[in-house]
């Protein structure tokens, strides 16, 4: 390959961007949760209404979007690639990416009402990327060297986009199902339509998600002489992926929707995460590229 | 699920049929399959990770014995797992047989009757008109892909057909990912070689350091052909001072040759070398030290390059030379490669650098009994020194030898002497083909394709019905959730009303 000069200085102007854009999601967190408890406290006000506060909510929240993104492309610059070749770029990546998601589907669904969840969570994520997996910009190995990297990696990170979504809609479903806090929980959608919403989220996931299979499967016949060998990270990209077949099942299974299924989706969700952290941290395998 | 086929088993089969095809047996199936596959990436495996289960064995050898005896360390070939996915597939066959001869005849029939009351539909629109409308409806419900059929008053329609289509292939095509995997592997292969700059390999199974054949494998297989390491680079980043020394390309310049034909071309990671009947991956590299050994007679005893296995990421590198007919005694070496030696302050060395700026070779000299004739098979990477005696090297009675490249050193007590004629790098190849690879890649992109058919592509009914009092009514009803269907349902009465205008 040829040979790649870093911008050093820019990925530290880089950082400095994804850093305020921490900071602008957080306030926007703040924001948003002041809603939930003002939704959960007065009879009046109309949940069909944005509120002054909400709105600001919402333009923090784009305008965190739009930094984010402004850090990660900065990083792709200095580093002269995709920038998502280790556990901070994957991290920052998948942070826009949830927060581009879930901005998209605002525009056609009102989903405001899981604000709190997903500005939460993405605020953890770049938490910990800057705490925990931030790493100085680096050349990559030559097993990355790939257009695959482009593809394999970017789907995995939009497919895990719309699982957060949906573990959201579950998590807001059980909530709701188990019958506390009901003042703000009957100004949130039925639980027919929580569960409907994270049915679509999910099925979006799922098939990009086997799509990322599929390719790291190409890609692993090329760099590692098979198409799978049940590397850690191979064994839970397929554990996931059963797990999410089990939760479609499920919700075509009388008796199997409803509850249950949402604690399938919010389990499976949970081994995205375990794949994300602690495959990558702890697992002895192939896929060693957390750079930490 | 039901079958002709039910009727004539008795109660316990037939209990057994119906509980294995249920769709709840079926999700409980998944959700074993993901819990059994979980262990496999906690305890190492014998197909991924050999090393490791040896490893584990030394540790807690109590442990891993049972761990072995319930198949721990091969869990994705173990009997329960296998079971669990064999079951899974029966029940799939199970429940997808049947419904594909509903759906083939679904397919040849005619939209269902309307029905009586349409008002109980999820979405029911009433407008007035006459039954001119049904001829609009049926042209306007036809332009858009409905199966239509005019009946008595009422127009019923039915599209989306391909949903349950894509659902069954999809079902199908994951059966045909697991035929592929399995036939494919049986006729695989895969073997290692490393390759020091300069040799050969010749394509047949005495020339590789180890072969795994699957189980429907046969030497016939193996076409001829030949490749030859010419050269080996390693690029490293010079560019950028937090990276330097981090490499950034491996390099295999190689000449293939297959008959008489014969070319130029290069093995790099990601970037495998096609030759008949295979494909050849770069999997490591390291340092080929060139060492001539004299015996004590002035004999050469050994001469030629020496495999050293890396340590660490600046490269220093291990490697076992042994002298078997040296003479007065053998000779057994451990030898340490630094490519860019650094003195310690415990007089040790270090490498600080995996390019070879100021090679050193350090080797401690073992004489004795070698132990190579007691018939057992040694391992070339590691030295029994058992019967042997430490004449040079650290703590020894000698001091360790020190060679830079073109060095010569004698040995103690007039054993010989030793020489670091050069240096050579090498490269592990390995060889490998499976056939089912393309098969399963065919299966999985249409499991893929049909899957999103099934999930994406709605199914709908639509009926139009005249009533005598002057009033149409307009029904949809769909299958599963359907966002878009009220929708759909009163662009289809605009399109009719403009049309009957």
């Amino acid at each position: 390959m040829t040979e790649i000069v870093l911008n050093e200085a820019l990925s530290e102007v880089s950082l400095l961007v994804v850093s305020s854009a921490l900071a602008f999601l957080a306030l926007a967190l703040v924001l948003f949760s002041f809603q939930l408890v003002k939704l959960n406290t007065e009879d009046q006000a109309d949940p069909e209404k944005f509120s002054q506060v909400e709105k600001a909510g919402f333009v923090l929240l784009w305008v965190s979007t739009i930094v984010l993104g402004v850090g990660v492309v900065l990083r792709g610059i200095s580093a002269g690639r995709v920038p998502w070749a280790n556990m901070y770029e994957f991290s920052i990546s998948g942070a826009f990416l949830i927060l581009l998601v879930y901005l998209t589907a605002l525009k056609i669904r009102d989903l405001r009402f899981i604000a709190t969840f997903i500005a939460g969570f993405a605020l953890i994520i770049l938490f910990a990327a800057v705490s925990l997996f931030y790493v100085e910009v680096q050349t990559i190995m030559p097993a990355l060297q790939s257009y695959w990297l482009v593809i394999h990696v970017v789907v995995a990170i939009m497919a895990s986009g719309f699982f957060s979504v949906a573990a959201g809609l579950h998590l807001f479903y059980l909530l709701k199902a188990s019958g506390k806090a009901q003042k703000l929980f009957q100004r949130f959608p039925d639980l027919q339509q929580l569960e409907r919403l994270a049915y679509r989220f999910n099925v979006v996931g799922f098939v990009l998600w086997s799509f990322t299979l599929i390719a790291g499967a190409i890609w692993a016949e090329r760099a590692w002489h098979r198409y799978w060998g049940w590397d850690t990270k191979e064994v839970w990209t397929f554990i996931i992926w059963v797990l999410y077949a089990g939760y479609l099942h499920a919700m075509a299974t009388r008796g199997w929707n409803g509850k249950r299924a949402a604690w399938l989706g919010l389990i499976a969700f949970l081994s995205v995460i375990f794949n994300f952290t602690i495959v990558n941290l702890f697992f002895k395998g192939l896929h060693v590229y957390s750079g930490l | 699920m039901a079958s002709s086929f039910l009727s004539k088993l008795s109660f316990w089969p037939r209990w057994f049929w119906r509980q294995l095809t249920s769709m709840r047996n079926a999700l409980i199936l998944l959700l074993l399959l993901a819990i059994a596959a979980v262990p496999g990436s906690v305890y190492p495996q014998r197909s991924a990770d050999p090393n490791g289960v040896k490893v584990f064995y030394d540790n807690r050898p109590e442990l891993a014995a049972i761990l072995d005896s319930v198949q721990l360390f091969d869990v994705y070939t173990s009997v329960w797992f296998s079971a669990i996915y064999i079951l899974l597939f029966v029940s799939l066959a199970g429940c997808v047989l049947p419904r594909t001869k509903i759906h083939f005849n679904a397919l040849r029939a005619k939209p269902v009757e309307t029905p009586k009351n349409l008002a109980r539909m999820p979405e029911h629109i009433v407008r007035d008109g006459s039954d001119s409308v049904l001829d609009s409806a049926y042209e306007v419900l036809k332009k858009r892909g409905f199966r239509v059929m005019r009946q008595e008053g009422s127009i019923s329609s039915e599209k989306g057909y391909a949903k349950e289509t894509g659902n069954l292939m999809f079902h199908y095509a994951l059966v045909g990912v697991l035929m592929a995997v399995g036939l494919g592997g049986g006729y695989s292969f895969s073997g290692q070689r490393v390759l020091v700059e300069g040799d050969t390999f010749v394509n047949n199974l005495a020339s590789y350091d180890s072969f795994s054949p699957g189980a429907l494998f046969n030497e016939s297989r193996l076409e001829p052909f030949s490749v030859s390491l010419d050269e080996f680079d390693v690029v490293y980043d010079l560019a950028n001072k937090n990276n330097i020394g981090q490499p950034i390309d491996f390099i295999a310049s190689v000449t293939r040759q297959v008959g008489t034909e014969s070319y130029a071309s290069e093995i790099r990671v990601n970037y495998p070398l096609p030759v008949p009947g295979a494909n050849v991956y770069l999997t490591g590299n390291g340092f080929a030290p060139v060492v001539t050994i004299f015996d004590g007679e002035g004999d050469i005893s050994f001469s030629g390059p020496v495999v050293f296995l890396p340590q660490d990421s600046n490269m220093t590198s291990l490697g076992v030379i042994k002298t078997p007919d040296s003479l007065p005694e053998q000779l057994g070496i451990i030898a340490f490669f630094y490519p860019t030696a650094e003195k310690l302050t415990t007089g040790a060395y270090t490498s600080i650098y995996p390019d070879p700026i100021s090679p050193l070779m350090t080797m401690n000299v073992y004489s004795g009994d070698l132990g190579l004739d007691s018939g057992v098979p040694r391992n070339v990477f590691a030295l029994d020194t058992t019967n042997m005696e430490l004449i040079a090297g650290r703590n020894g009675p000698a001091p360790a030898i020190e060679l830079e490249v073109g060095e010569s050193a004698d040995l103690p007590n007039g054993l010989g002497s030793v020489r670091f004629d050069g240096l050579l790098r090498f490269a592990s190849l390995d060889i490998a083909h499976n056939p089912g690879g393309i098969w399963v890649l065919l299966f999985a992109l249409l499991a893929l394709g049909s899957m999103t058919m099934s999930l994406l592509i709605p199914r709908r009914r639509v009926w139009v019905r005249a009533n005598p009092g002057g009033t149409i009514e307009f029904a949809a009803l769909a299958r599963r959730d359907d966002p878009n269907l009220k929708l759909i349902l009163e662009e289809i009465v605009q399109e009719i009303e403009t049309k009957s205008k």
